[in-house]
């Protein structure tokens, strides 16, 4: 096995993390700021793949597509989270898993009824596929290495939004104490309605993203959901430097794992049981991460007291 | 109270005698459908002793379940290929007897359970719904590429397993096992939430500062009472399996989790019999409006979404009020 797979892996670890990180990052803050677990994050990125496959096949622009994934999946946050999300905010968190899982029901099956049960399929646009020479040698596709600039460009957005606005304050603030920045005069509902939009847009845009590479389909959302679960346990509910460095974990240990565990057991083992023995436990490694991280922080690698 | 117990014996008869009428009636779609509604609750009703008892909100239930589901179909495999599980250092071999399959199941499930429990109770609140998802999922990516009990593909038996003295295929008689399993189960729910281990859990529920000074351990009661709740639903997961002939890695999917989850809260969280009240309602909605509309599950949704916003204690608590007598 040479330098340059274990490199092009790492980059693929990379570009999943950073895919994970714009899920994980509104999952985090909606949870941070407003105190609820929203199962439904994951309709959303579906919404965002959904909008921007429609938009590419009227339009034929990948950058209107993008555009398109943002504002619809931003507009569906904000329309949830004017009807049913605010009112569960003050709700013990089994009301809130069942309500948001019921919004699954409905997003998924409003979804199947309005495009079919069949996969749409999103294309790379012609400026940014084919592979691209890194410096040593390694060829990486375009795409994928635009992918992983355009969210740590988010990224960086997201942590100066935070760090430095005054929306950005007035959400942090949110987060320590909400009664206090609702009785200084700031609009807690109409702060907890644009958070809300803003995590829908980043899971919208990630779903966009993806959906040009995998196919577009009903039910997307879940498996990228669950893993942003992981991710955020990680690191730490709450905290968005945490789901930056759980998403970059669960990313590179899923790649790297599924590639390499196969190889590191065909040394001791014959190669069919070994594919399949690697592939399995592969497929189980980021959650013995989690166990194993729990094991030492029960509230992940950046959380307070949740 | 009094009106509660009197609901509860008219839910449990009502069970048993649409099928008894179907089978007069010679229809055994609906027997069957019957004997989903008495397996689906008796899940319901091992995530409930988690759920409504010990307040735990556990969304990984379709680990237990699906690993009910595969010890019956490992175990019945064997039996049908003739070659045993291991032989070394003991010689373990297939089954398609019934009582040995659930002893399996339940021992198999209860194993899990102790394991995630122990784990996933390091922690509360959000984290531990967050963890029992992640663990159950962990499960499901493992059955999907664990290849030998086929994978992504499940495992089909071609016949159902026996219980001596009965005709198993039959299916008003193997109603009556899912029946009589559903009935003992809730009798030893309810016998479970007036002893003195559940009155401490109650008590962890509501109080965990209190229960401590008085010298309890939360966390042991808490996983006990994961132990027992895992394992009923693993029963229920190889009687689901037998009633299919069939088990996949759907059984352990989280949507699975979720539905198990909303038999409980349909029918009422800590209600004895909101399981069976949940899943009634639950096989009803998917039969009548599945027979309507292809996406009868968006009435699901709004109908669940409803119950959450505006009807808060279920079904049995929008029909009896709302006081919880856990009994």
């Amino acid at each position: 096995m040479s330098l340059i797979l274990i490199l092009e892996q790492v980059l693929n670890g990379l570009q999943f993390g950073v895919m994970l990180f714009l899920m994980a990052a509104g999952l985090t803050l909606v949870f941070g700021v407003m105190g609820l677990i929203n199962l439904a994050h994951g309709a959303l990125y579906m919404v965002g793949a959904f909008a921007a496959a429609a938009v590419a096949g009227w339009t034929g622009s990948f950058v209107l597509a993008l555009m398109a994934s943002l504002a619809a999946a931003a507009a569906a946050g904000a329309l949830v989270e004017v009807t049913v999300i605010r009112r569960l905010y003050d709700r013990d968190h089994l009301d809130q898993v069942l309500a948001t899982f019921a919004l699954i029901l409905i997003f998924s099956e409003g979804t199947r009824w309005l495009f079919g049960s069949f996969p749409l399929f999103l294309d790379v646009p012609s400026y940014l596929s084919g592979p691209v020479m890194l410096p040593g040698g390694i060829q990486y596709p375009l795409y994928r290495l635009a992918i992983i600039v355009i969210g740590l460009v988010v990224g960086a957005g997201l942590f100066w939004l935070i760090a430095r606005t005054r929306i950005g304050v007035q959400i942090r603030a949110g987060e320590a104490d909400r009664e206090m920045i609702a009785a200084l005069g700031v609009d807690i509902s109409k702060l907890y309605t644009l958070v809300f939009a803003l995590g829908a847009a980043l899971a919208g845009l990630a779903g966009a993203l993806v959906g040009a590479i995998q196919s577009v389909q009903v039910g997307m959302g879940e498996p990228v959901l669950i893993l942003a679960f992981v991710v955020i346990v990680i690191g730490g509910i709450g905290s968005i430097k945490g789901a930056l460095v759980g998403a970059l974990l669960v990313g590179l240990t899923d790649t790297l794992g599924g590639v390499f565990l196969p190889r590191l057991f065909s040394i001791v083992m014959e190669p069919a049981a070994a594919a399949s023995v690697g592939a399995s436990l592969a497929s189980m490694l980021i959650y013995i991460l989690m166990a194993a991280v729990l094991l030492v922080r029960p509230s992940g690698l950046f959380g307070g007291s949740a | 109270m009094g009106r509660e117990r009197v609901f509860n014996a008219a839910m449990l008869l009502a069970l048993l005698a649409v099928p008894l009428f179907a089978w007069g009636l010679d229809e055994p779609f609906i027997i069957t459908l019957a004997t989903k509604v008495a397996i689906l609750a008796l899940a319901g009703v091992g995530l409930n002793i988690a759920l409504g008892l010990g307040g735990l909100v556990s969304l990984g239930h379709a680990a237990f379940f699906g690993i009910g589901g595969y010890a019956m179909g490992i175990l019945a495999s064997h039996a049908q290929n003739y070659e045993p599980l291991f032989s070394w250092p003991f010689l373990f071999e297939g089954s398609n007897q019934m009582p040995l399959i659930w002893l399996v199941a339940v021992l198999a499930s209860a194993a899990a359970a102790l394991v995630i429990g122990a784990l996933s109770l390091r922690t509360s609140g959000v984290y531990f719904i967050m963890i029992t998802l992640a663990f159950g999922q962990m499960l499901y990516y493992f059955a999907i590429s664990w290849s030998a009990y086929g994978g992504e593909d499940g495992l089909s038996i071609w016949v159902r397993n026996e219980m001596p003295g009965l005709n198993t295929l039959d299916p008003i008689q193997f109603f009556a096992v899912t029946f009589v399993i559903l009935c003992l189960t809730l009798w030893f729910a309810a016998r479970l939430a007036q002893s003195a281990f559940g009155l401490a859990l109650s008590a962890a529920r509501q109080s965990q500062e209190r229960v401590e000074t008085v010298g309890l351990t939360p966390f042991k009661l808490r996983l006990m009472a994961f132990v027992i709740s895992g394992a009923i639903t693993g029963l229920a997961g190889a009687l689901f399996a037998d009633l299919n002939r069939f088990v996949s890695p759907t059984m352990l999917s989280w949507h699975t989790s979720g539905e198990i989850m909303i038999f409980v809260i349909l029918g009422g969280v800590g209600r004895l019999y909101g399981p069976l009240v949940g899943a009634a309602v639950y096989i009803l909605l998917e039969h009548l409006l599945g027979g309507i509309s292809e996406y009868w599950q968006i009435f699901l949704g709004l109908l669940l979404l409803g119950m959450v916003l505006f009807a808060r204690g279920g079904l049995i608590g929008a029909l009896l009020g709302r006081e919880v007598a856990h009994d």
